[in-house]
């Protein structure tokens, strides 16, 4: 079952061609992410998905609705949570859910129960009557997470779920995010800058840059499509391995002064064959080492360039003024 | 309906929880009420009424206090734009309509539990109570500046990307709709020029309103009155709502 369905879908700011006639499907289950740098598009794709913005041109199905003929129904089925954090600091835990819960028309027992039960599984449920604005970081994100939760929605939209937390925080975000996707079937939309969490997390990847997809398959596809992994190893005898070491399975093997690289796919399975034709010629090896391509380098492949990864955006600056104003 | 209150509840929420500014906003009020009204009381005879002027400004001040309030609680929403919340309440699947209604009938309320205060201090420094039923008719007419002026904050705000443009709407609207109004003085006495300025202020019927139903007289007849206020509460709500239809995030 295809659960977002997004053909040619365009997006223009006076000018500014901000997401560029794409097309993908996800299918139902999912954990899909779309992975560029700043400004790439991926607020406004997941903006327009979630028809608060309307696009240019082109058109979406999310949950077999059509965005464009039926944006409140859509609504009803997707849960979204924002890059930028959205909040009333000035309510507590429990009051943003509430409110939240009575905007989208759930009855006050079941609103309550489900309420307590996400709470617990975001682990704030001895938080739930203190202030939002006493809350961290990591627990403002994960209480936005599950506010996105509280009317059951079958799709989740994530923009950049853990940018600005600690390791530790993200890491334990990503096992809840896969554990909903998991136990309750729900499909995720993810967006990110963060190489590693497209890897880890998501089943597929697009990557976008300027407003288009440049590549879109499984992250594993997608490193083993720009020439898979080098194996490095270190001899004082590079000639005499590199003539050793053969076979089908090597790409290319290039000598270098002290060192060996050999170019191939799956380079762990391979590691065993490489050292026993090395003892058998009485080579020694001083170390060896596998080198496995990351998305980043599939960006570069593409695109010629690195993400940058940035923190701050313009208008954490400008909320943190308002806060001033405010004299907080 | 269910929308709206959840929306009014919120606002009620906030509201009651930033005491400093509950005692903030009462300061000015407070400020006029007892230096124009004891500095000027001696010297100052309102024709054709008994009231001495303390008694003829409290509605003024009153209507003051709704005023300053509704279009502060309206133009909060730049805060929720700023902050991030109104996103989470325009992704919902509720139209914006109730939510402008909601934001509206909210900050009404609190623009009128601030007159409320205003005219709880001044019963204190001495106003005498003409009539309960007059009570009543004041606190209508106390309700519609609040709704109007609080749709009025909104159609601005929508319009707006950030509180730079607040003092502007200030100085150049609302003080003058205060000043304007009659809040301060009687418009009978008035020059011609300067009266038809007077009764072209939506302030002007809101505080003839509230002043003869605290005083029992008034220069305008309270029926005109009530109609031109509900007319441009009306107008408002339109604005306000079509507006806030409009508004991007
Ligand atoms: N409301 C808007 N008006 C004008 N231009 C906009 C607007 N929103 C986004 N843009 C532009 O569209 C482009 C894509 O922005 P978008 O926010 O979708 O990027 P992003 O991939 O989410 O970036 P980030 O990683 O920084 O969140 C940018 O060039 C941005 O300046
Ligand atoms: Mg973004």
């Amino acid at each position: 079952m295809v659960a977002i369905r997004v053909s040619q879908l365009t997006k223009q700011f006076n000018g500014l061609v901000a997401v560029d006639n794409i097309s993908f499907d996800i299918q139902e289950g999912e954990i899909f992410g779309l992975l560029g740098p700043n400004g790439a598009g991926k607020t406004t794709i997941l903006s327009m998905l979630a028809t608060i913005l309307e696009s240019t041109a082109g058109e979406a199905v999310v949950n077999g609705i059509s965005i464009a003929a039926n944006p409140d129904a859509v609504r009803k089925s997707i849960g979204i949570v924002f890059q930028d954090q959205s909040l009333d600091e000035e309510l507590t835990a429990f009051e943003n859910m509430d409110f939240h819960g009575r905007l989208y028309r759930i009855p006050k027992a079941v609103r309550r129960e489900r309420i307590s039960t996400l709470l617990e599984l975001v682990g704030l449920a001895d938080r739930k009557d203190d202030f939002v604005k006493t809350f961290s970081g990591g627990m403002r994100r994960r209480l936005e997470i599950a506010r996105g939760l509280l009317h059951e929605p079958k799709v989740l939209f994530l923009d950049e779920p853990t940018l600005g937390l600690d390791p530790q925080t993200r890491n334990h975000l990503w096992e809840y995010i896969e554990r909903l996707n998991k136990e309750k079937r729900i499909t995720i939309i993810l967006t990110t800058h963060y190489m590693d969490e497209a890897d880890k997390l998501c089943g597929r990847v697009a990557i976008i840059d300027k407003g288009k997809i440049i590549a879109m398959d499984t992250p594993q596809n997608l490193k083993n499509q720009i020439g898979g992994d080098v194996v490095t190893i270190t001899s004082t005898k590079i000639a005499a391995l590199a003539d050793a070491i053969s076979g089908s399975w090597i790409k290319t093997k290039e000598q270098h002064d002290g060192f060996l690289t050999i170019h191939l796919e799956n380079a762990e399975t391979h590691i065993a064959t490489i050292v026993t034709a090395a003892e058998k010629q009485n080579i020694p090896i001083a170390a060896i080492s596998i080198h496995k391509p990351t998305l980043e380098s599939v960006f570069l492949h593409f695109t010629g360039r690195t993400i940058r990864e940035e923190d701050a955006s313009n208008k954490d600056h400008m909320r943190m003024r308002a806060r001033l104003w405010r004299g907080k | 309906m269910d929308i709206i209150a959840t929306i009014w509840l919120r606002s009620m929420k906030r509201y009651i929880r930033s005491k400093s500014r509950i005692i903030g906003s009462l300061g000015m009020p407070v400020f006029f009420l007892v230096l124009l009204g004891f500095g000027l009381n001696a010297v100052v005879n309102i024709p054709g009424t008994e009231a001495n002027y303390v008694g003829f400004l409290v509605p003024g001040i009153v209507a003051m206090s709704v005023l300053f309030t509704s279009v502060f609680s309206g133009i909060q929403i730049i805060w929720d734009k700023q902050f991030g919340f109104l996103k989470e309440t325009l992704v919902a699947p509720v139209s914006r309509l109730e939510i402008m209604l909601g934001q509206t009938l909210g900050g009404a309320t609190t623009a009128f539990i601030q007159g409320l205060l205003i005219l709880v201090f001044s019963l204190i420094i001495g106003l005498t109570i003409v009539s309960a039923g007059g009570f009543l008719i004041a606190f209508g007419f106390m309700i519609l500046i609040g709704i109007a002026f609080t749709s009025f904050g909104i159609a601005i705000a929508s319009r707006m990307e950030d509180m730079h443009g607040f003092q502007l709407i200030m100085n150049f609207i609302i003080f003058p709709v205060f000043g304007l109004s009659g809040a301060l003085f009687p418009i009978d006495t008035l020059p011609v020029w300067l009266r038809s300025l007077t009764l072209a202020d939506p302030l002007t019927y809101g505080v003839e309103g509230i002043r003869y139903g605290l005083t029992g007289t008034s220069q305008l007849d309270p029926l005109l009155s009530f109609g031109v206020l509900t007319a441009f509460t009306v107008a408002m709500i339109g604005a306000g709502a079509h507006l806030f239809r409009k508004v991007q995030i």
